[in-house]
């Protein structure tokens, strides 16, 4: 019991730490670097709870495809990070208060907390108990059959996302060489070798 | 456990996989099935809208309560699927002679129209949100179509950027409700709610949920993206905007606000009061100074909105039955507007400044005839259809009391009247200026008679319309 409380609190320290690393280093691919940090220490924070499902996919989806991505959007781009920078000083005491109201305002709304009467009656997933079933198996029980719905939504959703990404940025180019192996592969000798009988001393 | 049918979902399957096949087409057969790509894609709708009140039967819930149908679902998918095949036609001629028409424009409209109506048919957040982002993800792409332009391209890199920050708030609301509420399924939360005290977390919900709706129709205090959108937008899609999204969020507004939170109305109806008071102040004096048609039009139905939300605020049903009346009424104005706009050409090249109205009554009559009906109507006055739309949604506002909202309302509307009529007069009694191009185009000039004559002449036979709508507002209220 005492080493997860141990590692729990190592893991939410690491992250909190890295979370502040990430918006204030000032090396932009060190804070995707932190901000992967963040994702893994999250991630194990998941595993901590039971939810290992929920773990591999934090890892699979965020650190090996957004964080790879913002890695290499910020490789990539030439994005003058210390322009963007520049009105940091200025709006900090802005940000803090909003950032103050805020949380001022969770404060408020968790400090109320009430499970409304009917709610225990209502809800109609039950969570089953992790020791009973795997995370895959209990998310495959709903996922296809209650929640099939709305799984073919996001279908159509990253269809969508697909046909848009083409629409915007797939462009036809003329002249550009493309290998074309049926032709290659239908070349005659009588199409491209000629023989020329020369004469010496007097060329072509 | 409710079925898991999926029966009443039919004209929704049917139109995603038909768009699917269509889509397969398109890419075999490359650019050139883009001429057959918009008709078909308009059978599709048509067929879908031949459907969708064959199979409504009553209350029937489909995908084990996802997804539900009813009358008021039926009236207001008819007008998405109206307003979707009308902007199409309308795209047709504008995209080829822009020099933008690709088969996938046609392919987008069908998706985004399906998300539509996914939205008006959701009864859980869940099912909600996924619809919202079904439809806005293919707008997003419809704004930025004209990529080689800088302003299509802002508009949509805009509307993808605000679009995502107001899903961020409607997610954040929904995770509030359903923590305290400990369901998404609407009918779900009106039992939580009746007869309970409502707790200040799920109010702080309601709150986010509502700005995250509020941004689906435009309302103001999150209106900033409408003029730059309609503006930077191609024509057609602008036309596309202004007509079936608004219906769908608004249906999805209606629906959320009456079903599974009808019980904390007290709780919400000042927050719609105001939201419906600054749109209509809003859409009155910031559209005085625009100089571009489309702008003003942004501005106006940003005004239109706010209209339409008092029979929200009433809350009852009959302010229910006169927000429908309200929406099928402004569909048809909004859409024949906007096909004037796009007449809007000279020498080829599409003009938008509203001084190059001047004087067109001498050179281009009828779309002069067709315009002046349209702002006539938009201002309210009888017996133009508009004047009745307005009718119908101050009538109840007045019999629940809330006469601040009413009387605003009418002053907003006295003051918006300025600016469509300045319309009229500048093209009627201002010195002429060039013509423009002719001809407009069969499709622009059919929808124009079309929408026109609907406007002119829906005082003869207000009945069938109205009734619908009162047997709509019926379902709503009656399940």
């Amino acid at each position: 019991m005492i080493i997860q409380a141990l590692a729990f609190y190592l893991f939410a320290a690491v992250a909190i730490a890295s979370g502040v690393m990430v918006v204030s280093a000032r090396n932009p691919v060190h804070s995707v670097l932190f901000l992967i940090l963040a994702f893994f220490n999250a991630a194990a924070l998941f595993v901590l709870m039971g939810a290992e499902f929920l773990a591999m996919v934090l890892v699979i989806v965020y650190v090996g495809a957004v964080a790879v991505l913002f890695l290499f959007v910020v490789m990539m781009l030439d994005i003058n990070f210390v322009a963007l920078r520049q009105g940091f000083q200025q709006y900090l005491p802005i940000g803090a208060l909003i950032g103050l109201v805020l949380v001022a305002e969770l404060v408020l709304v968790f400090g109320a907390w009430v499970v409304a009467p009917g709610a225990e009656l209502a809800a109609t997933d039950r969570i089953p108990a992790p020791d009973q079933i795997s995370n895959a198996h209990a998310i495959g029980l709903v996922l296809y059959t209650k929640y099939a719905y709305l799984f073919q939504v996001a279908g159509l959703i990253l269809l969508v996302a697909m046909i848009g990404a083409i629409v915007l940025t797939h462009r036809q180019r003329d002249n550009v060489k493309k290998q074309r192996i049926s032709t290659q592969l239908g070349r005659r000798r009588e199409d491209s070798v000629e023989v020329v009988k020369v004469r010496s001393g007097e060329g072509i | 456990m409710d079925s898991l049918t999926m029966m009443p979902a039919l004209p929704e399957i049917f139109l995603a996989v038909a768009g699917m096949a269509l889509l397969m087409f398109g890419v075999f057969q490359g650019d050139k099935s883009r001429h057959w790509m918009t008709w078909a894609v308009v059978a599709c709708l048509v067929i879908a809208g031949a459907a969708v009140p064959q199979l409504a039967d009553g209350r029937s819930l489909a995908f084990g309560g996802l997804f539900i149908t009813d009358p008021f679902a039926v009236f207001m998918k008819e007008l998405v699927l109206i307003g979707a095949v009308l902007a199409l036609i309308m795209a047709t001629g504008f995209n080829e002679r822009e020099k933008i028409a690709r088969f996938e424009f046609p392919i987008l409209v069908l998706y985004a129209t399906v998300g539509m109506l996914l939205m008006i048919s959701a009864n859980d957040l869940i099912a909600l949100y996924v619809g919202i982002e079904l439809q806005s993800l293919c707008l997003y792409v419809l704004a930025a179509f004209r990529r080689d332009t800088g302003r299509s391209s802002e508009a949509g890199l805009k509307y993808f950027v605000l679009g995502a920050l107001s899903s961020g708030m409607l997610l954040y609301g929904a995770s509030l409700i359903y923590g305290f509420a400990g369901t998404t399924r609407f009918d779900g939360l009106a039992e939580v709610l009746a007869g309970n005290d409502i707790s200040l977390g799920l109010i702080v919900g309601i709150v986010f949920l509502i700005a995250g709706l509020a941004f689906k129709v435009s309302a103001v205090p999150f209106h900033m993206w409408t003029p730059d959108v309609y503006e930077g937008a191609p024509t057609p899609v602008t036309a596309f905007f202004a007509s079936a999204p608004k219906m769908a969020a608004m249906a999805l507004f209606i629906r959320v606000m009456i079903e599974p939170l009808g019980e904390a109305a007290t709780d919400w109806r000042q927050i719609i009061v105001f939201i419906s008071i600054a749109s209509m102040l809003l859409g009155a004096f910031a559209a005085i100074w625009q100089t571009n048609i489309k702008r003003l039009l942004a501005y106006s139905s940003i005004g239109h909105m706010g209209y339409a939300l008092i029979g929200l605020a009433a809350g009852t049903e009959e302010g229910v039955r006169g927000i429908l009346v309200y929406l099928a009424i402004y569909l048809p104005m909004v859409i024949g507007t906007f096909a004037c706009v796009m007449c809007m050409r000279r020498q080829g090249r599409m003009v938008e400044g509203i001084e190059d109205l001047a004087g067109i009554a001498r050179t281009n009559p009828g779309m002069a005839l067709a315009l002046a009906i349209f702002m006539f109507s938009m201002a309210g006055i009888p017996p133009l259809a508009g004047f009745f739309g307005k009718l119908y949604i101050f009538l109840p506002a007045i019999e629940s009391g809330l006469y601040t909202l009413a009387v605003i309302g009418v002053l907003s509307s006295v003051v918006g009247a300025f600016y469509y009529l300045r319309i009229v007069k500048l093209m009627y009694f201002d010195e002429a200026s060039e013509a423009f191009d002719r001809p407009m185009g069969r499709e622009l000039s059919l929808i124009l008679v079309v929408t026109g004559v609907f406007t002119l002449f829906f005082f003869v036979s207000p009945e069938p319309l109205v009734g619908n709508a009162a047997a709509a507002a019926a379902a709503l209220f009656g399940g």
